[in-house]
């Protein structure tokens, strides 16, 4: 509250705010989701950074000694050169070095493979909507074929065609998810375009493009930014899935997901941090992410403002 | 009308024609099932042989061809491993899946909905607040790792839950089920909670939003204006219409729980068309897998027909059309 | 007064509870396996759970004890009476579950039966092939004629049980799976099946044999590891298998259970590619363009690769003790092995010079494969290996996936180095000289399983000298001869031989069996 009131000069009255500063300025009302925010810049900044800060490269074997394998967090290698603050795997992975670079892949897998699988499925969706009839139909069916395909079959499949390879998960997610944005965006487009200013953009015989991309399209907006944000959390935990079904990343470059998967085998044997401290990692990451994206659409939902 | 549904009829005909093509083209992609199949101690004669008894030796268009002859009568061919009807196979293992999906749906609504309720209402309050950071931990955790720290803490270390299986059937109408039995329940108590962790989630996200949005709505001011209880606003006007959106959502999502509880059926042992879809993707049993997809995509055009069929009757700006 | 006589009546009435249901629920035996069975068919899927569950229910004329040496069952002697005739004498008074006699009308039913089950997706009958002619010559002696004199006759019988000619004339896999004949001579009747969870059992009180201990047997298979100890440290079942080397200290320190070990027949172990003469796929220089011709070739390389790698330390480290470093295709106990061959201390030093020596002084680029879902640890095998063969300058990327994929490249020779298993049921070293190492010879059946395509002409002579003797002696060192030379040339690199690890409640004994299977009929309380 105080941050809105504060800004603005009291002289010079009645300016209007641009949409973009409103939104800033509504978004930094809730502080719960500001944190959140700064949380996330932090984490994309160490998943950038990876390479630099990381004490170690654990994408390269040559680094690695099974002899260091599974060691307490504390502990220092073999060579007495280095402490693996967080432990390390059963291939003497450091696990603090495993989590930075994890972070990489998770967050490119998810947010690559979310914001690929939006384009392609609000557009598919907006089509499906706008144009009816027979492409409404092909589209929509097309839907019906991909949600009733499990996930893993899917991923097997491009597995199979494709070999293995971070690049092949992301499309396999893309292949998964765009389903889920093409019906969400159609169902929000069937509305929208009945709508007043829709018909009055066709009187005017504006080019169907026109009145896709800039008049139908922004007001699907908001639905669509909350679902992304969802989507790449979801994509995230996919992706960790795909792996404990042995079908995600390369097993030499794991996610935070391959983490967990490779240290769940050892819950029970007592050495928890092999899944643990990656599942922390993963769990603020999508609890950041989501907390964005929940505050995200309370600001964009008209119907909420007082 | 019913030309609308003659033509979904049709449309879903051609759906199962080309999911039958993908699958039949991707399993021989991915590999050979006599491969994985035969035993290690086999030479080139029995592999052959073994590759002519399940009729792999013709040309796959061959093969899809008969599959759909044989289909059209019916029969959607026998799994390469357990020598059985696919359909068969997929019937007896469908009760354990439907009754998981459903004590899953019923968990979701009886907990998140009462949660989302009060989220929605006292949206700034801790409670609120508190609820919906457990929600977001339903959304984050993946499924397998909760279900093995279930399995630690109830069955492990208490010892209040069995840790895995079925449990005790009842058999009706030839099919055993579960849920009939104090022993098939507990049983069934952690695989559902397991299952149903993110429907949870979702039911309490998706009421509370509806709550928020009805709550500024005219009709609720207008209701609190003539004096109505607070009780009655909520219980009656409110309710009514959240539950729109929370019905259709968790009406696609039972879709996609039953055909795809796959990890948690096999986190616990559960033996249900999850554990043999990834069983038979596994040994790449592709008359188990085309008949097990096939069925899904039925049943999820059934869904979506009743999702559009509902959407016309309650929102009468979207018309069902074939023009 | 009434407090007493209702006191009185509540023991006495505890009392008859417990006498009634004690026994039963001591004699209840609930076992978990991570192998799911596929059919109760004994006679339609070779796969080894499938073998386990028909070992309960059915007999074979010849069987496999603890030590994978063959032993009398339904039969009780054997000899050769001709270079080509093996005659059996047959168990007597032994009968099926329900009452019919076993005599030699069913071998030869059986016999016959065997390679014609429909549909089969890996029949038994590669271990009925060499027999030519089954002949009946008495109800208790059958003769055997086989195509050419074949030593294996006894091993193979082994894998055949036997099944009635009066219950079981055309039967059908489905009436087998719904109990209707799943009927043997076995130490257990069949209660019920449920495909993908569990089989029940009662003990069968007229066998011939040692009485099994359990009255009733639940039979469940829980696929996923952790889950599967779970429900041992839960008690919700007293017994299972395949214990994930990730659980084995936990467990050793648990006072509520125990383990038991054999070592195993099963061979973890590198093929190498030997088809490509030119490119081999999945190699390149260190820049990553091709080199023109497959290093994989030259027996130097070889001899560095396998030098490069330490087998102690994946023992210790990845297997936690659960195998044994091994330099050749079996145990050194066994039957054709070689008793003074060890796997050696690592040579990185040594491997470096072969590599230079044969022309690689920086080394090269190679990707190692394997599968991530099919034997115990492989994905952290391959990656430890990957570890060890970068350290000699052979640069190492590596690929694990499911079997499904896996299994589909390695035999369309796309792939340069790669981790397979070989389980020899058999117990002798025929099964993988000829499968794995033997030149691909589909007419003879040889190098069925021969992914890497390698070839000698000095050991297919000796193994082709080796399985027409029947004299054991000359066998085994005909045998030995051909393993030399195989394990010389480097023609697979083998890793580590698997060890069988079972864990149950305490109170427990169980006869570990170097063959990984798991019946009821080996467990029993402790004394």
């Amino acid at each position: 509250m105080s941050v809105t009131t504060a800004t603005p000069t009291p002289d010079k009255a009645p300016r209007v705010e641009t949409p973009l500063q409103r939104f800033i300025s509504e978004f930094a009302e809730s502080k719960l989701a500001l944190g959140a925010l700064i949380v996330f810049l932090c984490i994309v900044l160490i998943a950038l950074f990876a390479p630099l800060i990381a004490p170690q490269n654990p994408y390269d074997l040559a680094q690695l000694d099974i002899m260091d394998g599974r060691l307490e967090p504390g502990s220092r290698n073999g060579d007495d050169t280095m402490t693996f603050w967080l432990g390390t795997d059963d291939q003497g992975r450091d696990m603090l070095s495993g989590i930075m670079y994890g972070l990489r892949i998770s967050l490119m897998v998810g947010a690559g493979s979310a914001i690929v699988a939006a384009v392609v499925g609000a557009s598919l969706g907006m089509l499906a909507a706008y144009a009816g009839g027979k492409t409404d139909t092909v589209i929509m069916r097309l839907v019906d074929l991909q949600l009733s395909f499990p996930t893993i079959l899917s991923a097997l499949m491009i597995l199979a065609f494709l070999g293995k390879g971070i690049m092949n998960v992301v499309i396999a997610l893309i292949v998964v998810e765009w389903a889920y944005y093409a019906r969400t965006v159609r169902g929000t487009a069937l509305v929208e375009r009945r709508r007043e200013y829709i018909e009055a953009a066709q009187c005017l015989a504006l080019p169907t493009r026109r009145i896709i991309f800039r008049h139908l399209l922004p007001n699907c907006m908001p639905p669509l930014i909350v679902v992304a944000t969802i989507q790449i959390a979801r994509a995230i935990a996919l992706e960790a899935t795909l792996s404990f079904l042995g079908l995600g990343v390369p097993i030499t470059e794991p996610s935070l997901g391959l983490l967990i998967a490779n240290g769940y085998e050892y819950m029970l044997s007592g050495k928890y941090w092999i899944s643990f401290y990656p599942g922390i990692a993963l769990l603020v990451t999508i609890v950041s992410i989501n907390l964005v994206g929940d505050h995200l659409r309370d600001v964009l939902n008209p119907r909420l403002k007082k | 009308m019913s030309v609308y549904l003659l033509r979904r009829l049709i449309q879903a005909a051609l759906v199962m024609l080309a999911m039958s093509v993908i699958v039949f083209i991707g399993v021989y992609a991915i590999g050979d099932p006599v491969e994985i199949l035969i035993s290690p101690d086999a030479d080139q004669a029995e592999r052959a042989r073994a590759i002519a008894a399940l009729g792999l030796d013709k040309p796959l268009w061959e093969q899809y061809l008969s599959f759909l002859g044989n289909a059209l009568r019916g029969d959607l061919g026998r799994s390469f491993v357990f020598n059985e009807p696919a359909l068969k196979l997929i019937g007896q293992r469908a009760p354990a899946t439907l009754e998981l999906a459903f004590a899953a749906m019923i968990l979701a609504i009886l907990i998140g909905l009462p949660l989302g309720l009060y989220a929605g209402l006292r949206p700034d309050g801790f409670g609120a607040k508190a609820i919906m950071a457990g929600s977001i931990l339903g959304f984050s955790l993946p499924t397998f790792w909760v279900g093995l720290m279930l399995i630690m803490v109830f069955a492990v270390q208490l010892g209040w839950l069995p840790s895995t299986g079925r449990g005790e059937t009842v058999d009706i109408l030839g099919l055993r089920w579960s849920f009939l039995t104090a022993d098939g329940l507990a049983h069934m108590a952690m695989p559902a909670l397991n299952l149903a962790l993110f429907k949870i989630s979702l039911v309490i996200r998706l009421t509370r939003a509806g709550v928020r949005e009805t709550m500024l709505m005219d009709f609720v001011k207008f209701a609190r204006a003539k004096g109505l209880a607070p009780s009655r606003i909520i219980g009656v006007h409110v309710f009514k219409n959240i539950l729109i959106p929370v019905v259709t959502v968790t009406g696609l999502e039972l879709g996609s729980t039953i055909a795809f509880s796959v990890v948690t059926e096999s986190v616990f042992a559960w033996p249900g068309m999850g554990k043999l879809i990834i069983d038979s993707i596994n040994v790449l049993d592709r008359p188990v897998i085309v008949a097990y997809l096939m069925s899904i995509v039925l049943m999820f055009i059934v869904i979506n027909l009743v999702v559009d069929l509902l959407y016309s009757v309650l929102d009468p700006r979207v018309r069902l059309e074939s023009k | 007064m009434k407090k007493l006589v209702s006191a009185a009546a509540t023991a006495a009435f505890s009392a008859l509870i417990g006498a009634g249901a004690l026994p039963a629920g001591a004699q209840t035996l609930n076992l978990a396996v991570g192998a799911p069975v596929t059919s109760l068919d004994p006679h339609y899927h070779a796969l080894s759970p499938n073998y386990a569950v028909a070992d309960m229910l059915f007999d074979s004329l010849t069987a496999f004890d603890a030590r994978a040496r063959v032993q009398p069952r339904l039969a009780e002697s054997w000899k050769p009476v001709g270079e080509n005739v093996w005659e059996f004498k047959l168990r007597p008074n032994v009968t099926f579950h329900n009452g019919n006699a076993f005599t030699a009308e069913d071998v030869a039913f059986t016999i016959a039966r065997v390679p014609t089950v429909p549909n089969s997706p890996s029949s038994y009958g590669i271990y009925t092939r060499a027999i030519q002619r089954v002949e009946v010559v008495d109800p208790l002696t059958v003769r055997f004629h086989t195509n050419g004199a074949y030593p294996l006759l006894p091993v193979d019988l082994g894998q055949i049980q036997m099944l009635d000619s009066e219950t079981h004339a055309n039967p059908l896999t489905e009436e087998f799976n719904s109990g209707k004949l799943a009927i043997g001579t076995g130490p257990f009747r069949m209660v019920s099946y449920r495909s993908g969870d569990r089989i029940e059992y009662v003990r069968n009180d007229a066998y011939f044999g040692d009485k099994p201990h359990w009255q009733r047997v639940n039979y469940r298979m829980i696929t996923n590891d952790a889950a599967r100890t779970a429900a041992l440290l839960s008690g919700d079942v007293d017994f299972i298998d395949q214990v994930p080397t990730s659980d084995i200290t936990k467990l050793r320190g648990d006072q509520r259970v125990q383990l038991s070990e054999a070592d195993g027949l099963r061979l973890i172990f590198l093929a190498l590619d030997h088809a490509h003469e030119g490119n081999s796929p999945l190699i390149t220089d260190n820049d990553g363009k091709p080199l023109g011709h497959n290093p994989l070739r030259d027996v130097r390389v070889r001899r560095a690769l396998s030098m490069a790698i330490d087998r102690q330390a994946i023992t210790d480290r990845v297997m936690e003790g659960a195998s044994l470093p091994s330099a050749q295709l079996l145990p050194p106990t066994a039957f054709g092995a070689l008793p003074d061959r060890q796997a050696g201390r690592p040579d990185p030093e040594g491997a470096r010079r072969l590599l230079a020596a044969a022309g690689y002084p920086q080394g090269f680029r190679i990707q190692l494969n394997g599968p991530n879902d099919r034997y115990m640890n492989d994905a952290r095998i391959i990656q430890a290996i990957g570890q060890m063969w970068t350290r000699i300058g052979v640069r190492t990327a590596v690929e694990g996936q499911p079997w499904a994929t896996f299994v589909g490249r390695a035999g369309r020779q796309e792939l340069s180095a790669m981790l397979v298993g070989w389980g020899t049921s058999s117990g002798e070293p025929t099964s993988p000289l000829r499968s794995l190492l033997a030149t691909v010879t589909p007419a003879r059946g040889w190098g069925g399983s021969n992914r890497g395509r390698y070839s000698n002409p000095a050991m297919d002579a000796k193994l082709d000298e080796g399985l027409r003797t029947l004299d054991d002696a000359k066998r085994e060192a005909l045998l030995r001869e051909a393993t030399t030379i195989a394990m010389d040339d480097v023609g697979i690199i083998p890793i580590h031989i698997q060890k069988n690890i079972w864990a149950m409640r305490r109170g427990l004994q169980h006869e570990a069996r170097a063959d990984e299977l798991t019946r009821a009929q080996d467990i029993r309380p402790a004394p």
